[in-house]
């Protein structure tokens, strides 16, 4: 199992802050293919990937990057701090 | 070092003067307030989402680098969420330094980081409705400078 988190509009798409997702995927863009399947609410939010961004254990990745051993994925739109 | 990220109002000229006290001797203190703008006219808020956990270990390694790099006294960055009205103190960054270019410097390194590399998100709201605030690519562009 692994914690997936949304954020801004991802989060408001998808309509869960956080899920426990059952995954074999073995990298984030297998994982996001899974997600996207799921629900037209899914394939909403990852319509566009250029629009998203990724963190693995709260640190910024690449779709390519590998899950083994991730415990936390989090997806949200580029950031708008400061 | 220090990094806050709070919901909570703060005073931008008390954390300047303590900030200054402590950092005593460094020659030269820079301090920037990001304070909430209404553009187009009617914001009624606006409304910062962050994540919690990686939001503070982001901004610590950016002080942490920035520190490093120009060899300051000290750094702090203070960082607000949630609903804030037009006018609000919205974040600080505070740098102390030997001399004035470095303080500026990582000063503005800082703000460059916080604005493309520290998870939060902006919302604006207004009495048409509520809209999430677009990255800009000069946001990005910002950080090849360092």
């Amino acid at each position: 199992m692994i914690e997936v988190l949304y954020f801004a509009w991802l989060r408001e798409r998808i309509g869960v802050p956080r899920e426990k997702v059952a995954t074999t995927a073995a990298t984030v863009a297998d994982l996001v293919a899974e997600l996207a399947a799921r629900e037209d609410r899914y394939a909403l939010a990852f319509s566009d990937l250029r629009a998203v961004r990724v963190a693995l254990d709260q640190r910024l990745a690449g779709f390519d990057a590998p899950l083994a051993g991730v415990r936390e994925v989090a997806f949200f739109p580029p950031m708008t701090g400061g | 070092m220090s990094v806050a990220v709070q919901e909570a109002a703060f005073d931008a000229g008390a954390e300047l003067a303590a900030f200054t006290s402590a950092a005593a001797g460094a020659g030269a203190v820079v301090s920037f307030t990001g304070v909430v703008r209404d553009v187009a006219g009617g914001l009624i808020a606006m409304e910062i989402e962050h994540y919690p956990g990686m939001t503070e270990a982001a901004i610590a390694e950016m002080v942490g680098a920035a520190v490093a790099r120009w060899g300051l006294a000290d750094a702090a960055v203070i960082h607000r969420f949630g609903r804030l009205p037009p006018g609000a103190p919205i974040m600080m960054v505070l740098t102390a330094a030997p001399h004035r270019r470095a303080a500026f410097e990582a000063a503005e390194f800082l703000m460059d980081y916080l604005k493309s590399r520290a998870p939060f998100w902006k919302k604006e709201i207004t009495a048409t409705g509520a809209e999430w605030v677009a990255a800009t690519c000069e946001d990005e562009d910002a950080l090849k400078r360092w």
